[in-house]
């Protein structure tokens, strides 16, 4: 009988796996999907499209990101609230939390994977942690900056990626900077600064290589640009002339940069306050077209093979994605996924795309060669996910 | 009641007519408006309004500010900042309603 209760506890907990029995099996094909509201994660099984747990406990994740230890068992989730989460996606449960700032952004993991970096709005600047623990390893401040009511407070740090050299690089949105954080002794980081990259970077990317950190600038036209193999060099401001006299529409969702679509020698961004996608030839980092699209892009993102570019769009527009082409550069198909289309991922090899709709309760799995639904996984309030297949990604 | 735009005149005006702010705002859409500002107010000011690129929208921040100029700012934005105009979304009517809200405390 008291066999029989736990069985039937465990099958109510979620799919017949209690926390307490951790899964024999192979990580490559697994993911979490956030669930904004709730504080809570999915860890799902990408190929047999299910969920295998749920998480909960996280705090405030209203805009939360994940990265992946190298062995790909672990995920640590940033949350808003400036909590930073170890999930063991085995067993579906939290092995180590911490509140480590006030109101985070994001963060990254190190190249060798034994640190984690975590970027706040709030008091701004940058964390590093033990990624076997999660125990504060560097504390690093941001530049100070006058606030709104005439005091002072720490930049707010945005763009945190990881890149090669056990190096981090991050942007200073109120201070207008570029920081390397050069992590090969954690006790002793060093740190290269670039001032005045630009007014009011929000996000920022590294290419897959590892090599050149581009900011998104808010406050003017243009991207700053790093080229991370002659870090003393100064950034350079490129796609300068976008946009230039031309009226920007209101601004109701920041575009990501992170994930940004490179295909072949050409790189596909979101222009802001505007109604197209950017393609910009990587290299001399000149603009060679701009495509048209519903809304104001948010995720530009590549699949895997480069030959699909997926959109989704700002609110009020976000029930929409769209394909782009990139030989062509036509848009060959538009799908009504429904209200709060928020985020995608594509399998490792891009066969799927998984996208997340928030008004619908919802995972949608898409066909990306027929662009056809084939599955849908309920999930709470879904945003951002993550797969495993990110733990051997430089930048994310 | 100092310097306020003609717009602001009458938005107050309205409000002032009715005596009850609420009374304007059907429940059905307080809740879309409750749900608005949770979801994509809350991209940048958090979902819980706790701060995040935008600050946070906490009553204890808008004890200095007056509904009506709150109310302004939801509905035009703030020039220079991120903050952009919410009117294709809000009624003035919901704006104020927002405001009044906001300097309540709203904890979504």
């Amino acid at each position: 009988m008291r066999h029989m209760l736990n069985l039937t506890a465990g099958l109510l907990l979620f799919c017949g796996q209690s926390v307490a029995d951790c899964l024999t099996r192979g990580t490559g094909d697994l993911g979490i999907v956030i669930e904004r509201a709730a504080g809570s994660l999915q860890i799902v099984d990408t190929t047999a499209h299910r969920a295998l747990f749920r998480v909960q406990g996280l705090g405030d994740l209203s805009h939360a990101s994940a990265v992946y230890s190298r062995d790909e068992r672990y995920a640590y989730v940033f949350g808003r609230d400036g909590g930073l989460t170890k999930v063991d996606i085995l067993c579906g449960k939290i092995v180590a939390r911490v509140i480590q700032g006030g109101n985070s952004i994001g963060g990254a993991i190190s190249q060798n994977g034994k640190l984690i970096a975590v970027s706040n709005y709030e008091p701004g600047g940058v964390k590093v942690f033990s990624a076997l623990d999660l125990s504060l390893v560097a504390d690093i401040p941001a530049t100070r900056v006058n606030d709104r009511d005439g005091g002072q407070k720490g930049s707010k740090t945005v763009g945190l990626v990881d890149t090669t050299g056990q190096r981090f690089a991050v942007s200073l949105y109120d201070s207008g900077e570029a920081w390397i954080i050069d992590m090969k002794n954690p006790g002793a980081p060093k740190i290269q600064r670039h001032a005045k990259i630009g007014a009011l970077p929000y996000d920022a990317l590294v290419t897959p290589d590892g090599r050149y950190y581009i900011s998104g600038l808010f406050g003017q036209d243009g991207l700053s640009l790093l080229d991370l193999w002659h870090p003393e060099k100064p950034p350079r401001l490129i796609l300068q002339g976008y946009g230039r006299g031309e009226q920007k529409l209101p601004v109701y969702k920041m575009p990501h940069l992170e994930g940004w679509a490179m295909a072949g020698d050409r790189a596909f961004l979101p222009a802001v306050g505007h109604h197209e996608v950017l393609v910009v030839k990587q290299g001399d980092w000149m603009e060679t077209g701009r495509i048209k699209v519903h809304g104001q892009p948010v995720f530009v993102m590549a699949r895997p093979d480069g030959r699909q570019v997926w959109v989704n769009f700002a609110f009020p527009d976000n029930d929409t994605i769209q394909i782009i082409d990139t030989e062509t550069l036509a848009i060959v198909k538009t799908l009504k996924t429904g209200k709060g289309t928020l985020h995608m991922e594509f399998s490792p090899r891009g066969e799927e795309v998984w996208i997340s709709v928030r008004d619908k309760d919802e995972v949608q799995v898409y066909d990306t060669d027929s662009m056809l639904l084939t599955h849908r996984l309920p999930v709470d309030k879904p945003s951002g996910i993550f797969f495993t297949s990110r733990a051997h990604k430089t930048g994310l | 009641m100092k310097h306020l735009s003609p717009l602001a005149v009458l938005i107050f005006g309205a409000v002032a007519a009715t005596g009850v702010v609420s009374a304007d705002v059907a429940p059905g859409r307080q809740a879309e408006i409750i749900y608005l500002l949770k979801h994509d107010c809350g991209s940048c000011h958090g979902m819980r309004l706790e701060g995040g690129l935008g600050p946070a929208l906490s009553a204890k921040r808008f004890t200095e500010w007056d509904a009506d100029k709150l109310a302004l700012t939801i509905l035009y934005g703030r020039p220079g900042t991120p903050m952009p105009p919410w009117r294709p979304f809000l009624t003035d009517n919901e704006a104020f309603w927002l405001a009044t809200r906001l300097k309540q405390g709203i904890r979504p």
